[in-house]
């Protein structure tokens, strides 16, 4: 009994800092429809800042908690600036594409951190006056833990009392139900927004405060806490803050006590639950479903037209460049170096990973957060056949596509009955559902339990874990660096070229009639689900393309290429070249790619590319090629003159 | 129509224009003066480890330089970020070989990463020689003639804490502790191997898996505590060891269990945790501060003359890479790769930390670990009653490894 008591209250108290954080984002997303990346930064500014608050003044109790405030207010303070200098330009951009600058933010904060504080890890002071363990039932636990207990519960009433007895927080309430009755009525929604930015980001500082006498400061914490936060947020019901508390709370719990009855479950099991939650309560906990017209706040999108001439020509020369670029490597090696195929190989593939997650995501509306459990599954699919069956480098290469394909019939499955942003995390839940399985490599475990060994004796490796597959290399006839990239541009333009018909077929009408009017779509006989279906399906195979090609051109696989990191890649790709064009993804896979390239020969590079995203972000709302849509890329004929610009 | 037939005769146009130009002006060839060393390494996924093993390598080659080179030439670092990602590492070594002709790469810290290139070196025929990556995989069961691997493996460093706490009458009940990645199980399963062999009557009575960088160490010290394990084996590093640490002394984890730490008592991971650093632990590491030999103090001097900080366990591998680099070209003569990579098998030199060999056999490195018990002293964590246990006794034997290379 004792020992249930014990970890019931260490799950409590692991609950706070989550709670704290995801609270913050709930609030900020409720109101402002904003995914905000960048929160898992203000968690980690506040951990930093806080421990060089507490070690300036936290020596005694009250400096402690005093630092720890303070530590809050100034990431709140950092919250609103982001939202006057960034955010608030780019309102009317289409949806999600805030993401970007958010992500342009994250890269920023990472580089001016690391310059700031240095790279070592801040192992956080213990909090005066709560350093020992207090005896519950004869056993010790720290005390600090009863404090974050405490904490918790806390913040949760201040949040009530403020949404419930202010004028501000009732119109936070109101622009969180209905935004554009808010704005209707005359409420001056800068000033809200800015508002709830800084709430949201203080208290993301706070939890990231808090967590210093457990913890410090890490440079990995940004990333480590946000996919947390988001699971949190969602289970909870995105704009629920109490949602987010029991979420919170529940998570903590089965966190404590997964641990004791399954050790190996710590990578999956807050997946697994958040993916449960979604297929039975689609909204989350205590979430409300999306109301129509919140989703789309910008005008509606133009219908696909044909490309007009003067772009025909201009892909045409591009790729005949492409074509041309190996014979110009072979007589010019000095002006085009090995190199340079080895980089156009690697953006043909993130060309086509960006262009497969926007068939679905632009034309269908539906924003995958989880499109690399496709683009890995695909390399694993075909890494497997070589390794296991030695499959020759011709057939196995095609087991990508296909398995990818079945990959996302089966999540997919689950996914298409969603909309919006639980639909986009409920993908995210099944990437690192299919991550963590090649992680752990599970079907490696179960054959080992068995007792099955390989032929030298070594228990048996199917996925490898994190350690991967290694060297995988085409057959001789596409090894060489100029037949690979042939069939790298080839495969990958080819494949463009098939997308395209897909989009510009009644499929593809369909499917964009679906995004638009679902009600309409469904009223004149349109199966929504079926399409939305097979269009994920469909995406998933020309991903899993991409991931053959990658595998191919590197020799290995590894679970990064299943990460949420390489997921966020593509989806940067789409919204930074622009969702609304069919060419947007080409364009934003190959600068993203290029310019990392080029950047990260050099130290801070972060920093230049988090700029370089934010200045992009601000000079082309519409994405790269929102260029067309501007006065000087209507004069050169690149979009037609009656169109709307946004 | 029209557009298609517009959009076929720009493309044969352009083509041709390309071809044209690229014949008009033909191939021409560059010679290198300097010998080029290309360097890939996570500088900004885990800086706190790479950056110290960079400064260590740059320190060994402005040795070099000032003292006439290598061959009669001098030496160039080109230093280039993995992002902590195999692909990445892959892109950048054929960039470092294409763009920068560099004669060899080295590096890296991520066995994942190691991994990649250790495949990339095979299918390229290019020397790649593994830092600091602790995979076993590197030079076993993915090993080929273009890998060599520097510091010693996690089997190695997991063998010697074996050996020592075999000698540990009382220890019988183990539990063990360690991030839940390749490396970790890797970590567990060499030790549990080594130390049933010497202890039979030892028992393992569970495994904790925490995620890496984001163990929640209260609920794992929970955890153990209801194993009631005798003593418990450490993986965990970085900040995950300090939140260990915390927990496990706060709530009454480590008293009168015998603790054992893998890598803890290396500098980068037992100076962050500060006067909370565990005492009385056993563990591998670094003690660079009180290691006497005239070579080691002579590194140590210059090292925080060149840098103003002292050095980590990545900056005497560092260090030790490059003179290995360095013994090795001297041996082949010539930057020919296959010339390259007959001189380093069964290379021997002498280091800072004694004398290495790479073994002919699998590749391996014969350098060894500091094995030693953690205690505080001026309110810092240091490593007391040390030994320096050489390499070469902690690895399986030759049958043994033949099969694990699986006859390459």
């Amino acid at each position: 009994m004792a020992d249930f008591i014990v970890s019931l209250l260490t799950g409590l108290s692991s609950a706070a800092a989550m709670f704290l954080v995801a609270s913050g984002l709930s609030i900020i997303f409720g109101v402002t429809r904003i995914v905000n990346f960048a929160h898992g930064s203000f968690y980690m500014l506040g951990a930093y800042i806080g421990y060089t608050l507490v070690q300036a003044i936290g020596s005694a109790a009250v400096g402690f908690w005093a630092a720890v405030l303070i530590a809050a207010v100034a990431v709140g303070a950092i919250g609103v600036v982001m939202e006057i200098l960034l955010l608030r330009r780019i309102y009317r951009a289409p949806e999600l594409f805030q993401l970007i600058a958010t992500f342009g933010v994250i890269l920023v904060i990472q580089d001016v951190t690391l310059w700031v504080w240095g790279s070592e890890d801040l192992v956080g002071p213990q909090a005066p006056g709560l350093k020992g363990a207090a005896d519950i039932l004869g056993k010790p636990i720290p005390e600090y833990d009863l404090a974050l207990i405490a904490i918790s519960p806390l913040v949760l009433v201040g949040l009530w009392a403020l949404f419930k007895l202010t004028r501000w927080g009732t119109l936070v309430r109101a622009a969180t139900q209905d935004r554009q009755m808010v704005a209707a009525l005359g409420v001056n929604q800068r000033w809200l927004f800015t508002g709830v930015l800084f709430l949201g980001s203080a208290l993301a500082g706070l939890g990231g405060a808090v967590q210093i006498p457990k913890g410090g400061a890490d440079l990995l914490m940004d990333f480590n806490i946000l996919a947390v936060a988001f699971v949190v947020v969602v289970v909870g019901g995105m704009g629920s803050v109490f949602g987010a508390f029991w979420a919170a709370v529940l998570f903590g719990i089965l966190q404590t006590f997964g641990i004791q009855i399954l050790p190996n479950s710590t990578l999956v099991l807050m997946f697994l639950v958040m993916a449960v939650v979604l297929i039975f309560r689609p909204w989350g906990l205590l979430g409300m479903p999306e109301t129509l017209g919140q989703a789309h706040p910008g005008p509606p999108e133009q219908p696909l037209r044909p490309a007009l001439p003067r772009v025909r020509i201009l892909g045409g020369a591009a790729t005949a460049l492409l074509l041309a670029l190996p014979v110009a490597h072979l007589v010019l090696p000095q002006l085009v170096g090995a190199f340079t195929l080895v980089l156009v190989i690697e953006i043909m593939v993130f060309v086509l990973f960006a262009a497969a997650l926007h068939f679905i995501m632009g034309p269908g509306g539906m924003v995958s957060f989880g499109h690399a459990a496709y683009f890995g599954g695909g390399a694993y699919a075909a890494a497997l056949l070589v390794k296991f069956a030695d499959a020759p480098f011709e057939l196995a290469f095609w087991a990508a596509p296909v398995g990818a394909a079945l990959l996302a019939f089966l999540f997919g499955w689950f996914c298409v009955r969603l909309s919006g942003v639980y639909f986009a995390m409920l993908t995210l839940a099944f990437a690192q559902i299919a991550w963590a399985f090649v992680f752990q490599d599970m079907p490696g475990s179960v054959l080992r339990t068995f007792g099955i060994a390989d032929e030298f004796g070594a228990p048996l490796k199917i996925t490898g874990g994190d350690d991967g597959l290694n060297d995988i290399w085409p057959s001789a006839w596409a090894g060489t660096r100029i037949a690979y990239y042939y069939i790298a541009v080839g495969l990958s333009v080819a494949a463009l070229w098939i997308m395209r018909r897909f989009l510009y077929a009644p499929f593809g009408y369909t499917l964009r009639a679906g995004r638009d009017s679902p009600l309409r779509a469904a009223a004149i006989g349109i199966d929504l689900t079926r399409h939305r279906w097979l269009a994920f399906a469909l995406s998933g195979a020309f991903t899993g393309l991409a991931g053959a090609l990658f595998l191919f051109s590197k020799g290995s696989v590894f679970p990064t290429t299943l990460e949420i990191a390489r997921s966020f890649d593509a989806l940067l790709m789409v919204l930074l070249g622009g969702v609304q064009s069919l060419f947007g993804p080409i364009f934003g896979a190959a600068a993203l790619t290029w310019l990392n390239d080029l950047f990260s020969v050099l130290s801070y590079w972060r920093f230049l590319l988090g700029v370089t995203i934010i200045a992009l972000v601000l000079l082309l709302p519409q994405g790269i090629v929102g260029f067309a849509g501007t006065r000087l890329g209507r004069r050169l004929r690149l979009a037609r003159p009656e169109e709307i610009t946004a | 129509m029209r557009s298609s037939k517009a959009f076929l005769t720009t493309t044969g146009a352009v083509a041709a224009i390309a071809i044209a130009a690229g014949v008009a002006f033909g191939p021409a060839s560059a010679a290198a003066e300097t010998i080029r060393i290309g360097d890939i390494n996570s500088y900004t996924r885990l800086p706190a480890h790479t950056v110290p093993y960079r400064q260590g390598a740059i320190l060994a080659i402005e040795e070099f330089n000032r003292s006439g080179g290598v061959l009669g030439r001098q030496l160039e670092f080109i230093s280039h970020d993995d992002q902590g990602k195999p692909g990445e590492a892959v892109k950048v070594a054929e960039r470092l070989f294409a763009r920068d002709e560099v004669a060899l790469i080295s590096g890296s810290l991520f066995s994942h990463v190691g991994l990649a290139l250790t495949a990339y070196a095979k299918k390229s025929k290019r020397l790649y020689i593994a830092a600091e990556p602790l995979a076993d995989a590197l030079v076993w069961a993915q090993g080929n003639r273009y890998t060599f691997r520097l510091r010693p493996s996690t089997y190695m460093q997991a063998a010697m804490l074996a050996a020592e706490v075999a000698k540990v009458e009382k220890a019988r009940r183990w539990a063990t502790i360690a991030p839940n990645y390749a490396y970790g199980k890797d970590a567990v399963a060499a030790f549990q191997k080594v130390l049933t062999q010497l202890r039979p009557d030892v028992e393992f009575v569970g495994s904790q898996w925490p995620a890496l960088f984001k163990i929640d160490a209260g609920a794992e010290v929970e955890a153990l505590k209801r194993l009631e394990p005798d003593a418990i084996y450490n993986v965990t590093f970085g900040g995950d060891l300090a939140k260990f640490a915390r927990e496990g002394k706060l709530r009454g984890l480590f008293e009168g269990r015998l603790m054992v730490g893998l890598l803890t008592g290396e500098p980068e991971y037992l100076d962050p945790l500060k006067d909370e650093a565990p005492e009385g632990w056993l563990v591998t590491g670094y003690p660079w501060y009180d290691i006497e030999t005239p070579e080691h103090k002579a590194f140590v001097a210059a090292y925080r003359q060149r840098w103003d900080d002292y050095p980590r366990i990545g900056s005497v591998v560092g260090y030790n890479t490059m003179l290995a680099i360095k013994a090795m070209l001297e041996r082949a003569g010539s930057t020919d790769t296959e010339k390259m990579v007959d001189a380093m098998e069964g290379l021997s030199f002498d280091a800072p930390t004694g004398p290495i060999t790479f073994r002919a056999i699998d590749h391996q490195a014969t350098m060894g670990a500091y094995v030693g018990w953690t205690a505080l002293r001026d309110g810092k964590g240091v490593m007391v009653d040390w030994k320096y246990l050489d390499g070469a006794g902690y690895l399986p034997s030759d049958d043994e490894v033949r099969k694990l290379r699986g006859g390459q």
